[in-house]
Protein backbone atom coordinates (compact mmCIF):
# COMPACT_ATOMS: atom_id res chain seq x y z
CA UNK A 1 0.00 0.00 0.00
CA UNK A 2 1.68 3.50 -0.82
CA UNK A 3 0.06 6.90 0.40
CA UNK A 4 -0.23 9.42 -2.06
CA UNK A 5 -1.42 13.11 -0.79
CA UNK A 6 -3.83 15.24 -3.12
CA UNK A 7 -4.16 18.91 -2.54
CA UNK A 8 -7.63 20.06 -3.41
CA UNK A 9 -7.67 23.72 -4.17
CA UNK A 10 -11.60 25.02 -3.73
CA UNK A 11 -11.84 28.91 -4.91
CA UNK A 12 -15.65 29.35 -4.38
CA UNK A 13 -16.74 32.47 -2.74
CA UNK A 14 -20.16 31.09 -0.96
CA UNK A 15 -20.71 29.04 1.94
CA UNK A 16 -21.79 26.30 1.07
CA UNK A 17 -20.78 26.54 -2.17
CA UNK A 18 -21.38 24.15 -4.85
CA UNK A 19 -17.63 24.60 -6.05
CA UNK A 20 -16.31 23.05 -2.91
CA UNK A 21 -19.11 20.41 -3.72
CA UNK A 22 -17.51 19.26 -6.70
CA UNK A 23 -14.35 19.50 -4.98
CA UNK A 24 -15.58 17.35 -2.05
CA UNK A 25 -16.71 14.84 -4.36
CA UNK A 26 -13.95 14.74 -7.06
CA UNK A 27 -11.75 13.96 -3.62
CA UNK A 28 -13.84 11.54 -2.42
CA UNK A 29 -13.55 9.95 -5.58
CA UNK A 30 -10.07 9.98 -6.10
CA UNK A 31 -10.10 8.06 -2.46
CA UNK A 32 -12.35 5.55 -3.26
CA UNK A 33 -10.25 4.51 -6.36
CA UNK A 34 -7.02 4.30 -4.37
CA UNK A 35 -8.67 2.48 -1.50
CA UNK A 36 -9.97 -0.04 -4.74
CA UNK A 37 -6.32 -0.59 -6.18
CA UNK A 38 -4.98 -1.11 -1.94
CA UNK A 39 -3.69 2.75 -1.81
CA UNK A 40 -4.23 5.50 0.47
CA UNK A 41 -5.07 8.69 -0.94
CA UNK A 42 -4.48 11.65 1.87
CA UNK A 43 -6.70 14.86 1.20
CA UNK A 44 -5.65 18.18 1.84
CA UNK A 45 -8.52 21.12 0.99
CA UNK A 46 -7.87 24.77 0.36
CA UNK A 47 -10.66 26.89 0.77
CA UNK A 48 -9.03 30.19 -1.33
CA UNK A 49 -11.51 31.94 0.35
CA UNK A 50 -9.80 31.81 3.79
CA UNK A 51 -6.88 32.40 2.04
CA UNK A 52 -8.35 35.92 0.13
CA UNK A 53 -6.59 38.48 2.26
CA UNK A 54 -3.30 36.59 2.60
CA UNK A 55 -2.90 36.27 -1.40
CA UNK A 56 -3.61 39.59 -1.94
CA UNK A 57 -0.95 40.74 1.01
CA UNK A 58 1.63 38.06 -1.06
CA UNK A 59 0.62 39.83 -4.39
CA UNK A 60 1.32 43.54 -2.67
CA UNK A 61 4.42 42.44 -0.85
CA UNK A 62 6.12 39.79 -3.02
CA UNK A 63 6.24 37.27 -0.50
CA UNK A 64 3.37 35.14 1.49
CA UNK A 65 2.40 35.29 4.73
CA UNK A 66 3.19 32.65 7.73
CA UNK A 67 -0.60 31.36 6.27
CA UNK A 68 -0.27 31.43 3.12
CA UNK A 69 3.16 29.76 2.69
CA UNK A 70 2.01 26.33 4.64
CA UNK A 71 -0.86 26.25 1.59
CA UNK A 72 1.84 26.53 -0.84
CA UNK A 73 3.82 24.37 0.52
CA UNK A 74 1.02 21.89 0.45
CA UNK A 75 0.19 22.18 -3.13
CA UNK A 76 3.22 22.18 -4.29
CA UNK A 77 4.24 19.40 -2.40
CA UNK A 78 1.17 17.07 -3.19
CA UNK A 79 1.07 14.00 -5.40
CA UNK A 80 -1.56 15.37 -7.23
CA UNK A 81 -3.91 18.26 -7.29
CA UNK A 82 -7.60 19.14 -8.05
CA UNK A 83 -8.18 22.60 -8.64
CA UNK A 84 -12.19 23.54 -8.84
CA UNK A 85 -13.18 27.46 -9.67
CA UNK A 86 -16.70 28.62 -10.14
CA UNK A 87 -17.13 30.92 -13.72
CA UNK A 88 -17.08 34.89 -13.48
CA UNK A 89 -17.19 36.45 -16.45
CA UNK A 90 -16.83 33.49 -18.23
CA UNK A 91 -13.37 32.44 -17.19
CA UNK A 92 -11.60 31.27 -13.69
CA UNK A 93 -12.16 33.81 -10.63
CA UNK A 94 -9.38 36.13 -9.78
CA UNK A 95 -8.91 34.83 -6.61
CA UNK A 96 -8.41 31.43 -8.80
CA UNK A 97 -5.98 32.48 -10.45
CA UNK A 98 -4.03 35.17 -8.11
CA UNK A 99 -3.47 31.76 -5.85
CA UNK A 100 -1.86 30.04 -8.88
CA UNK A 101 0.17 33.90 -9.75
CA UNK A 102 1.49 33.31 -5.98
CA UNK A 103 2.96 29.85 -6.48
CA UNK A 104 6.16 29.28 -7.52
CA UNK A 105 6.42 29.03 -11.37
CA UNK A 106 7.86 25.49 -11.32
CA UNK A 107 6.10 24.58 -8.23
CA UNK A 108 3.52 22.34 -10.04
CA UNK A 109 6.00 20.99 -13.03
CA UNK A 110 4.94 17.63 -13.70
CA UNK A 111 2.34 17.32 -11.11
CA UNK A 112 -0.94 15.53 -12.42
CA UNK A 113 -3.84 18.12 -12.32
CA UNK A 114 -7.60 17.02 -12.32
CA UNK A 115 -9.43 20.52 -13.66
CA UNK A 116 -12.95 20.89 -12.61
CA UNK A 117 -15.61 24.17 -12.52
CA UNK A 118 -18.80 25.18 -11.73
CA UNK A 119 -20.88 27.36 -13.40
CA UNK A 120 -24.72 28.21 -13.55
CA UNK A 121 -25.23 26.87 -16.76
CA UNK A 122 -23.97 24.20 -19.28
CA UNK A 123 -22.87 27.11 -21.55
CA UNK A 124 -20.20 27.54 -19.50
CA UNK A 125 -18.27 24.12 -19.47
CA UNK A 126 -15.77 25.01 -22.23
CA UNK A 127 -14.78 26.92 -19.89
CA UNK A 128 -12.21 24.11 -19.24
CA UNK A 129 -10.80 23.93 -22.16
CA UNK A 130 -10.02 27.49 -23.51
CA UNK A 131 -8.89 29.09 -19.61
CA UNK A 132 -8.54 26.26 -17.37
CA UNK A 133 -6.02 24.44 -19.40
CA UNK A 134 -4.04 26.85 -20.83
CA UNK A 135 -3.13 28.24 -17.73
CA UNK A 136 -2.08 24.58 -16.34
CA UNK A 137 -0.26 24.05 -19.39
CA UNK A 138 1.89 27.41 -19.11
CA UNK A 139 2.43 26.08 -15.68
CA UNK A 140 3.42 22.89 -17.25
CA UNK A 141 1.51 20.21 -15.05
CA UNK A 142 0.14 17.23 -16.30
CA UNK A 143 -3.40 17.78 -16.75
CA UNK A 144 -5.59 14.57 -16.68
CA UNK A 145 -8.02 14.29 -20.07
CA UNK A 146 -11.53 14.62 -18.28
CA UNK A 147 -12.10 17.74 -16.88
CA UNK A 148 -15.43 18.40 -14.93
CA UNK A 149 -18.27 20.86 -15.39
CA UNK A 150 -20.87 20.76 -13.16
CA UNK A 151 -23.70 23.25 -13.83
CA UNK A 152 -26.53 24.05 -11.11
CA UNK A 153 -28.70 21.94 -12.85
CA UNK A 154 -26.40 19.00 -12.61
CA UNK A 155 -26.75 18.37 -8.47
CA UNK A 156 -30.29 18.88 -9.21
CA UNK A 157 -31.82 16.33 -11.75
CA UNK A 158 -31.29 12.30 -11.86
CA UNK A 159 -30.09 12.13 -15.45
CA UNK A 160 -27.59 15.02 -15.30
CA UNK A 161 -26.45 13.79 -11.69
CA UNK A 162 -25.45 10.70 -12.81
CA UNK A 163 -24.02 11.73 -15.73
CA UNK A 164 -22.02 13.91 -13.55
CA UNK A 165 -21.06 11.30 -11.24
CA UNK A 166 -19.87 9.01 -14.48
CA UNK A 167 -18.29 11.99 -15.06
CA UNK A 168 -16.00 12.66 -11.59
CA UNK A 169 -16.06 9.08 -11.56
CA UNK A 170 -13.69 8.83 -15.00
CA UNK A 171 -11.30 11.84 -13.92
CA UNK A 172 -10.51 10.36 -10.60
CA UNK A 173 -9.33 7.72 -12.69
CA UNK A 174 -7.54 9.00 -14.84
CA UNK A 175 -5.64 11.45 -11.98
CA UNK A 176 -5.43 8.29 -9.45
CA UNK A 177 -3.72 6.59 -12.79
CA UNK A 178 -0.98 8.89 -12.92
CA UNK A 179 0.44 7.99 -9.44
CA UNK A 180 1.93 4.69 -9.93
CA UNK A 181 3.56 3.46 -6.50
CA UNK A 182 7.20 3.03 -8.42
CA UNK A 183 7.23 6.81 -8.98
CA UNK A 184 6.11 7.35 -5.58
CA UNK A 185 8.93 5.98 -4.42
CA UNK A 186 11.49 7.72 -6.50
CA UNK A 187 10.08 11.02 -5.77
CA UNK A 188 10.21 10.61 -2.23
CA UNK A 189 13.54 9.47 -2.17
CA UNK A 190 15.03 12.70 -3.94
CA UNK A 191 13.45 14.36 -1.17
CA UNK A 192 15.06 12.49 1.96
CA UNK A 193 18.12 13.49 0.02
CA UNK A 194 17.86 16.51 -0.76
CA UNK A 195 19.44 18.85 1.09
CA UNK A 196 17.91 21.90 2.85
CA UNK A 197 14.66 22.08 4.70
CA UNK A 198 11.16 24.07 2.89
CA UNK A 199 8.78 22.67 0.65
CA UNK A 200 9.90 19.72 -1.81
CA UNK A 201 9.80 20.19 -4.81
CA UNK A 202 9.61 16.82 -7.51
CA UNK A 203 11.19 18.37 -9.86
CA UNK A 204 14.17 19.44 -7.23
CA UNK A 205 15.17 22.45 -9.95
CA UNK A 206 13.39 25.59 -8.40
CA UNK A 207 16.03 26.32 -5.86
CA UNK A 208 18.53 28.71 -6.54
CA UNK A 209 20.40 27.86 -3.48
CA UNK A 210 20.25 24.36 -4.27
CA UNK A 211 22.03 25.18 -7.98
CA UNK A 212 24.86 27.84 -7.17
CA UNK A 213 27.00 28.26 -10.68
CA UNK A 214 30.43 28.94 -8.80
CA UNK A 215 31.81 32.56 -9.44
CA UNK A 216 34.95 31.48 -11.50
CA UNK A 217 32.38 29.90 -14.07
CA UNK A 218 30.11 33.10 -13.81
CA UNK A 219 33.58 34.77 -14.53
CA UNK A 220 34.60 32.56 -17.50
CA UNK A 221 31.05 32.28 -18.83
CA UNK A 222 31.52 36.44 -19.85
CA UNK B 1 30.08 47.88 14.56
CA UNK B 2 28.99 50.67 12.34
CA UNK B 3 25.72 52.28 12.35
CA UNK B 4 23.69 54.35 9.63
CA UNK B 5 20.75 55.41 7.61
CA UNK B 6 20.04 54.53 4.10
CA UNK B 7 17.33 56.40 1.71
CA UNK B 8 15.38 55.31 -1.29
CA UNK B 9 14.71 59.13 -1.74
CA UNK B 10 11.58 58.84 -3.16
CA UNK B 11 9.02 61.90 -3.53
CA UNK B 12 5.76 60.64 -1.54
CA UNK B 13 2.41 62.53 -0.81
CA UNK B 14 2.43 62.92 3.18
CA UNK B 15 -1.14 60.81 3.68
CA UNK B 16 -1.99 62.86 6.62
CA UNK B 17 -1.84 66.35 4.86
CA UNK B 18 -1.95 65.42 0.84
CA UNK B 19 1.16 67.52 0.37
CA UNK B 20 3.40 66.14 -1.97
CA UNK B 21 7.08 67.74 -1.35
CA UNK B 22 8.53 69.26 -4.64
CA UNK B 23 11.65 67.54 -6.03
CA UNK B 24 13.89 70.30 -4.91
CA UNK B 25 12.49 69.94 -1.08
CA UNK B 26 13.27 66.45 -1.19
CA UNK B 27 16.57 66.98 -2.62
CA UNK B 28 17.27 69.42 0.36
CA UNK B 29 15.58 67.18 3.14
CA UNK B 30 17.89 64.22 2.16
CA UNK B 31 20.78 66.64 2.73
CA UNK B 32 19.65 67.80 5.85
CA UNK B 33 18.98 64.13 6.61
CA UNK B 34 22.30 63.29 6.40
CA UNK B 35 23.67 66.13 8.10
CA UNK B 36 21.37 65.34 10.90
CA UNK B 37 22.68 62.11 10.76
CA UNK B 38 26.38 63.51 11.91
CA UNK B 39 25.03 65.43 14.28
CA UNK B 40 23.10 62.55 16.20
CA UNK B 41 26.46 60.36 16.11
CA UNK B 42 25.39 58.14 13.26
CA UNK B 43 28.47 56.73 11.11
CA UNK B 44 27.10 56.39 7.53
CA UNK B 45 24.50 57.92 4.67
CA UNK B 46 24.02 55.92 1.75
CA UNK B 47 21.96 57.17 -0.94
CA UNK B 48 19.98 54.99 -3.73
CA UNK B 49 20.40 55.55 -7.19
CA UNK B 50 16.98 55.77 -9.14
CA UNK B 51 16.39 56.94 -13.01
CA UNK B 52 12.49 57.32 -12.25
CA UNK B 53 10.12 59.02 -10.57
CA UNK B 54 8.97 59.05 -7.73
CA UNK B 55 12.54 59.04 -7.21
CA UNK B 56 15.20 61.96 -7.26
CA UNK B 57 18.45 60.48 -6.63
CA UNK B 58 19.63 60.12 -10.00
CA UNK B 59 23.32 61.47 -9.48
CA UNK B 60 24.67 59.99 -6.20
CA UNK B 61 28.38 61.56 -6.23
CA UNK B 62 26.97 64.81 -6.75
CA UNK B 63 24.69 64.67 -3.64
CA UNK B 64 27.02 62.60 -1.95
CA UNK B 65 29.91 65.67 -2.97
CA UNK B 66 27.86 68.06 -1.39
CA UNK B 67 27.26 66.52 1.91
CA UNK B 68 30.89 65.57 2.22
CA UNK B 69 31.91 69.25 2.02
CA UNK B 70 29.30 69.80 5.07
CA UNK B 71 30.18 67.20 7.59
CA UNK B 72 33.24 65.81 8.96
CA UNK B 73 33.24 62.34 9.91
CA UNK B 74 30.20 60.84 8.05
CA UNK B 75 31.33 57.67 6.04
CA UNK B 76 29.35 58.01 2.88
CA UNK B 77 27.84 55.40 0.39
CA UNK B 78 25.01 53.80 -1.88
CA UNK B 79 22.16 51.64 -1.65
CA UNK B 80 22.80 51.24 -4.24
CA UNK B 81 24.99 51.66 -7.03
CA UNK B 82 24.00 50.03 -10.12
CA UNK B 83 26.60 48.03 -11.58
CA UNK B 84 24.79 46.68 -14.51
CA UNK B 85 23.81 49.74 -15.85
CA UNK B 86 26.51 52.35 -15.20
CA UNK B 87 30.18 52.16 -17.05
CA UNK B 88 32.49 50.77 -14.79
CA UNK B 89 34.58 53.51 -16.27
CA UNK B 90 32.75 56.07 -14.57
CA UNK B 91 31.71 54.44 -11.67
CA UNK B 92 35.89 54.09 -10.90
CA UNK B 93 36.35 58.02 -11.53
CA UNK B 94 33.73 59.36 -10.04
CA UNK B 95 33.59 57.27 -6.82
CA UNK B 96 37.84 58.35 -6.81
CA UNK B 97 37.28 61.65 -6.87
CA UNK B 98 34.62 61.72 -4.08
CA UNK B 99 37.21 59.70 -1.91
CA UNK B 100 39.69 62.25 -2.63
CA UNK B 101 37.16 65.13 -1.40
CA UNK B 102 35.75 63.62 1.61
CA UNK B 103 39.41 62.25 2.61
CA UNK B 104 38.59 58.67 2.08
CA UNK B 105 34.88 58.82 3.71
CA UNK B 106 33.56 56.49 0.85
CA UNK B 107 32.03 53.22 0.40
CA UNK B 108 29.67 52.02 -2.33
CA UNK B 109 27.18 49.40 -2.71
CA UNK B 110 26.41 47.34 -5.72
CA UNK B 111 22.56 46.64 -7.22
CA UNK B 112 21.12 45.62 -10.19
CA UNK B 113 18.04 48.03 -9.74
CA UNK B 114 14.62 47.82 -8.98
CA UNK B 115 12.86 48.23 -12.21
CA UNK B 116 14.18 46.38 -15.55
CA UNK B 117 12.67 49.68 -17.70
CA UNK B 118 16.06 51.15 -16.43
CA UNK B 119 18.48 48.87 -18.88
CA UNK B 120 17.42 49.94 -22.02
CA UNK B 121 17.71 53.72 -20.56
CA UNK B 122 21.12 52.95 -20.62
CA UNK B 123 21.37 51.34 -23.69
CA UNK B 124 21.81 47.38 -21.86
CA UNK B 125 20.12 44.24 -22.34
CA UNK B 126 17.79 42.95 -19.65
CA UNK B 127 17.72 39.77 -19.84
CA UNK B 128 21.70 40.13 -19.15
CA UNK B 129 21.49 41.60 -15.82
CA UNK B 130 23.76 38.66 -13.92
CA UNK B 131 26.60 38.74 -16.70
CA UNK B 132 27.17 42.64 -16.86
CA UNK B 133 27.14 42.87 -13.06
CA UNK B 134 30.39 40.40 -13.02
CA UNK B 135 31.36 41.26 -15.93
CA UNK B 136 31.11 45.33 -15.35
CA UNK B 137 32.70 44.48 -11.47
CA UNK B 138 35.12 43.12 -12.29
CA UNK B 139 36.51 45.45 -14.48
CA UNK B 140 35.50 48.05 -12.21
CA UNK B 141 38.43 46.60 -9.71
CA UNK B 142 40.98 46.37 -11.95
CA UNK B 143 40.48 50.43 -12.77
CA UNK B 144 41.00 51.20 -9.22
CA UNK B 145 43.73 48.74 -8.28
CA UNK B 146 45.90 48.61 -11.45
CA UNK B 147 47.42 51.76 -13.13
CA UNK B 148 47.51 50.60 -17.05
CA UNK B 149 44.33 48.63 -17.66
CA UNK B 150 44.22 46.61 -20.87
CA UNK B 151 40.69 45.00 -21.20
CA UNK B 152 38.22 43.30 -23.31
CA UNK B 153 35.18 42.50 -22.39
CA UNK B 154 31.32 41.49 -23.79
CA UNK B 155 29.42 44.95 -22.62
CA UNK B 156 31.58 47.64 -23.74
CA UNK B 157 34.50 48.79 -26.17
CA UNK B 158 38.26 47.51 -25.42
CA UNK B 159 40.26 49.47 -23.48
CA UNK B 160 43.79 49.66 -24.16
CA UNK B 161 46.44 51.48 -21.48
CA UNK B 162 43.67 53.30 -20.09
CA UNK B 163 44.19 54.69 -16.69
CA UNK B 164 41.21 56.06 -14.72
CA UNK B 165 41.46 59.34 -12.81
CA UNK B 166 42.21 60.28 -10.11
CA UNK B 167 43.52 57.23 -8.85
CA UNK B 168 41.82 55.96 -5.59
CA UNK B 169 42.87 57.58 -2.59
CA UNK B 170 46.24 56.41 -0.76
CA UNK B 171 45.98 53.83 -3.34
CA UNK B 172 43.15 52.05 -1.56
CA UNK B 173 40.08 51.59 -3.28
CA UNK B 174 36.72 52.33 -1.52
CA UNK B 175 35.35 49.64 0.27
CA UNK B 176 32.48 47.87 -1.51
CA UNK B 177 29.15 46.15 -0.65
CA UNK B 178 26.91 43.75 -2.71
CA UNK B 179 23.14 43.95 -1.92
CA UNK B 180 20.65 41.33 -2.97
CA UNK B 181 17.41 40.64 -2.13
CA UNK B 182 16.75 37.51 -3.53
CA UNK B 183 19.86 36.32 -5.68
CA UNK B 184 22.34 33.95 -4.36
CA UNK B 185 24.92 34.72 -7.16
CA UNK B 186 25.51 37.95 -5.81
CA UNK B 187 26.06 36.42 -2.22
CA UNK B 188 28.20 34.34 -4.73
CA UNK B 189 30.15 37.22 -6.14
CA UNK B 190 30.65 39.10 -2.12
CA UNK B 191 32.15 35.93 -1.02
CA UNK B 192 34.80 35.60 -4.02
CA UNK B 193 36.35 38.75 -3.72
CA UNK B 194 35.69 39.03 -0.31
CA UNK B 195 33.89 42.11 -0.04
CA UNK B 196 30.60 42.70 2.02
CA UNK B 197 27.55 41.12 1.59
CA UNK B 198 24.47 43.51 2.38
CA UNK B 199 21.01 41.72 2.95
CA UNK B 200 18.31 44.52 2.66
CA UNK B 201 15.96 42.36 4.92
CA UNK B 202 13.13 45.04 5.41
CA UNK B 203 10.41 43.49 3.44
CA UNK B 204 11.08 39.86 3.57
CA UNK B 205 10.42 37.08 6.32
CA UNK B 206 13.95 36.28 7.79
CA UNK B 207 14.32 33.10 6.68
CA UNK B 208 15.19 33.66 2.96
CA UNK B 209 17.89 35.59 4.43
CA UNK B 210 19.54 33.50 6.54
CA UNK B 211 20.15 30.81 3.62
CA UNK B 212 21.25 33.78 1.85
CA UNK B 213 23.95 35.45 4.42
CA UNK B 214 24.79 31.73 5.11
CA UNK B 215 25.27 31.10 1.55
CA UNK B 216 27.96 34.09 1.42
CA UNK B 217 29.57 33.03 4.64
CA UNK B 218 30.40 29.69 3.43
CA UNK B 219 31.62 30.76 0.49
CA UNK B 220 33.88 33.68 1.86
CA UNK B 221 35.32 30.92 4.02
CA UNK B 222 35.51 28.39 0.53
CA UNK B 223 37.82 31.74 -1.06
CA UNK B 224 40.46 31.65 1.72
CA UNK B 225 39.41 35.24 2.96
CA UNK B 226 38.87 34.49 6.22
CA UNK B 227 36.48 32.01 8.69
CA UNK B 228 32.52 32.15 7.82
CA UNK B 229 32.00 34.50 10.86
CA UNK B 230 34.93 36.97 10.00
CA UNK B 231 32.44 37.63 6.38
CA UNK B 232 31.50 41.78 6.68
CA UNK B 233 27.86 41.27 7.11
CA UNK B 234 25.47 44.84 7.08
CA UNK B 235 21.18 44.51 7.54
CA UNK B 236 18.79 46.73 6.75
CA UNK B 237 16.30 47.66 9.73
CA UNK B 238 12.85 49.76 9.64
CA UNK B 239 11.87 51.47 12.73
CA UNK B 240 9.34 54.08 14.02
CA UNK B 241 9.83 55.51 17.49
CA UNK B 242 8.08 57.53 20.04
CA UNK B 243 8.36 57.20 24.40
CA UNK B 244 5.14 55.63 24.09
CA UNK B 245 4.41 52.72 21.79
CA UNK B 246 1.31 53.36 21.47
CA UNK B 247 1.88 56.96 20.12
CA UNK B 248 4.22 55.35 17.17
CA UNK B 249 1.66 52.84 15.93
CA UNK B 250 -1.07 55.70 16.00
CA UNK B 251 1.19 57.94 13.94
CA UNK B 252 2.93 55.86 11.67
CA UNK B 253 -0.26 54.14 10.47
CA UNK B 254 -1.30 56.08 8.11
CA UNK B 255 2.44 56.13 6.63
CA UNK B 256 2.31 52.59 6.90
CA UNK B 257 -0.99 52.01 5.35
CA UNK B 258 -0.40 53.80 2.21
CA UNK B 259 3.22 53.60 1.53
CA UNK B 260 4.97 52.51 -1.46
CA UNK B 261 5.99 49.28 -2.20
CA UNK B 262 3.87 47.56 0.65
CA UNK B 263 0.79 49.70 1.08
CA UNK B 264 -2.66 48.64 0.83
CA UNK B 265 -1.31 45.20 1.55
CA UNK B 266 -0.92 43.30 5.08
CA UNK B 267 -1.80 45.42 8.76
CA UNK B 268 1.07 47.04 10.15
CA UNK B 269 0.74 44.51 13.18
CA UNK B 270 0.89 41.48 10.19
CA UNK B 271 4.25 43.28 9.03
CA UNK B 272 6.04 44.38 12.12
CA UNK B 273 6.10 40.23 13.00
CA UNK B 274 7.16 39.26 10.07
CA UNK B 275 9.86 41.50 8.99
CA UNK B 276 12.51 43.81 10.91
CA UNK B 277 9.91 46.95 11.10
CA UNK B 278 9.61 48.02 14.59
CA UNK B 279 6.68 50.42 15.38
CA UNK B 280 7.02 51.30 19.10
CA UNK B 281 9.13 52.84 21.49
CA UNK B 282 13.05 52.96 21.68
CA UNK B 283 13.75 49.75 23.81
CA UNK B 284 11.08 47.79 21.02
CA UNK B 285 13.44 48.82 18.82
CA UNK B 286 16.68 47.89 20.68
CA UNK B 287 15.06 44.57 21.49
CA UNK B 288 14.23 43.50 17.93
CA UNK B 289 17.51 44.86 16.41
CA UNK B 290 19.57 43.20 18.70
CA UNK B 291 17.53 39.92 17.60
CA UNK B 292 19.32 40.73 14.13
CA UNK B 293 22.39 38.96 15.27
CA UNK B 294 20.99 35.73 17.04
CA UNK B 295 19.41 35.20 13.10
CA UNK B 296 22.32 36.45 11.19
CA UNK B 297 25.35 36.20 13.63
CA UNK B 298 28.17 39.06 14.13
CA UNK B 299 27.94 41.69 11.82
CA UNK B 300 29.39 45.00 10.54
CA UNK B 301 27.34 47.08 9.58
CA UNK B 302 23.05 48.33 10.57
CA UNK B 303 21.28 50.29 7.87
CA UNK B 304 18.06 51.93 9.03
CA UNK B 305 15.35 53.33 6.64
CA UNK B 306 14.15 56.71 8.15
CA UNK B 307 12.61 58.97 5.67
CA UNK B 308 10.35 57.12 3.27
CA UNK B 309 6.62 57.19 2.72
CA UNK B 310 5.90 61.21 2.93
CA UNK B 311 6.65 61.47 6.49
CA UNK B 312 7.56 64.77 7.02
CA UNK B 313 11.15 66.08 7.60
CA UNK B 314 10.53 67.48 11.25
CA UNK B 315 9.48 64.22 11.95
CA UNK B 316 12.02 62.49 10.60
CA UNK B 317 14.79 64.52 12.31
CA UNK B 318 12.76 64.17 15.33
CA UNK B 319 13.19 59.77 14.35
CA UNK B 320 17.09 60.99 14.24
CA UNK B 321 17.18 62.21 17.44
CA UNK B 322 15.56 59.07 19.11
CA UNK B 323 17.97 57.00 17.09
CA UNK B 324 20.72 58.69 17.64
CA UNK B 325 20.19 59.32 20.83
CA UNK B 326 18.66 56.34 23.18
CA UNK B 327 18.94 53.51 20.63
CA UNK B 328 22.20 53.78 18.46
CA UNK B 329 24.62 54.00 21.57
CA UNK B 330 22.97 51.03 23.59
CA UNK B 331 23.09 48.92 20.19
CA UNK B 332 26.84 49.91 19.90
CA UNK B 333 27.38 48.84 23.49
CA UNK B 334 25.71 45.80 23.41
CA UNK B 335 26.82 44.74 19.73
CA UNK B 336 30.79 45.65 20.75
CA UNK B 337 30.22 43.48 24.01
CA UNK B 338 29.28 40.74 22.18
CA UNK B 339 31.83 40.33 19.32
CA UNK B 340 34.74 38.24 19.45
CA UNK B 341 37.66 39.82 19.04
CA UNK B 342 38.42 37.81 15.84
CA UNK B 343 35.65 39.11 14.10
CA UNK B 344 36.50 42.27 12.47
CA UNK B 345 34.86 45.95 13.02
CA UNK B 346 33.22 47.62 9.60
CA UNK B 347 35.78 48.64 6.95
CA UNK B 348 36.69 52.24 6.96
CA UNK B 349 39.26 53.77 4.70
CA UNK B 350 41.69 54.21 7.49
CA UNK B 351 41.14 50.16 8.44
CA UNK B 352 41.61 49.05 4.81
CA UNK B 353 44.83 51.74 4.41
CA UNK B 354 46.13 50.62 7.98
CA UNK B 355 45.78 46.62 6.37
CA UNK B 356 47.65 47.94 2.90
CA UNK B 357 50.13 48.98 4.48
CA UNK B 358 50.84 45.94 6.37
CA UNK B 359 50.61 43.73 3.98
CA UNK B 360 53.28 45.44 1.93
CA UNK B 361 55.34 45.26 5.04
CA UNK B 362 55.03 41.81 5.51
CA UNK B 363 55.63 41.59 1.41
CA UNK B 364 58.86 43.69 2.08
CA UNK B 365 60.27 41.47 4.81
CA UNK B 366 59.73 38.19 2.83
CA UNK B 367 61.64 40.23 0.58
CA UNK B 368 64.51 40.37 2.25
CA UNK B 369 64.38 36.94 3.93
CA UNK B 370 64.60 35.82 -0.12
CA UNK B 371 67.75 38.00 -0.62
CA UNK B 372 68.83 37.08 2.67
CA UNK B 373 69.07 33.51 2.03
CA UNK B 374 70.41 33.87 -1.37
CA UNK B 375 73.24 35.76 -0.42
Amino acid sequence: MTTFTVAVVSAGLSQPSSTRLLADQLAGAVRAAGAARGDRVEVITLELRELAHDITDNLLTGFPGVTLQTAIDAVSSADAVIAVTPVFSGSYSGLFKSFFDVLDRDALVGTPVLLAATGGSARHSLVLDYALRPLFAYLKADIVPTGVFAATADFGSDDAGRSLADRIGRAAGELLSRLSPTDNETARVETDLGPGSGPHHRSGTSDPFENLVPFEQLLARR
Amino acid sequence: MQFGIFTVGDVTTDPTTGRTPTEAERIKAMVTIAQKAEEVGLDVFATGEHHNPPFVPSSPTTMLGYIAARTDTLLLSTSTTLITTNDPVKIAEDYAMLQHLADGRVDLMMGRGNTGPVYPWFGKDITKGIELAVENYDLLRRLWREDVVDWQGKFRTPLRGFTSTPRPLDGVPPFVWHGSIRSPEIAEQAAYYGDGFFANHIFWPKAHFQRLIELYRTRFEHYGHGSADQAIVGLGGQVFMRKNSQDAVKEFRPYFDHAPVYGYGPSLEDFTETTPLTVGSPTEVIEKTLKFRDYFGDYQRQLFLMDHAGLPLKTVLEQLDLLGGEVVPVLRKEFDALRPAHVPDGPTHASLLAAAERAAVDQRNAALEVAGTAS
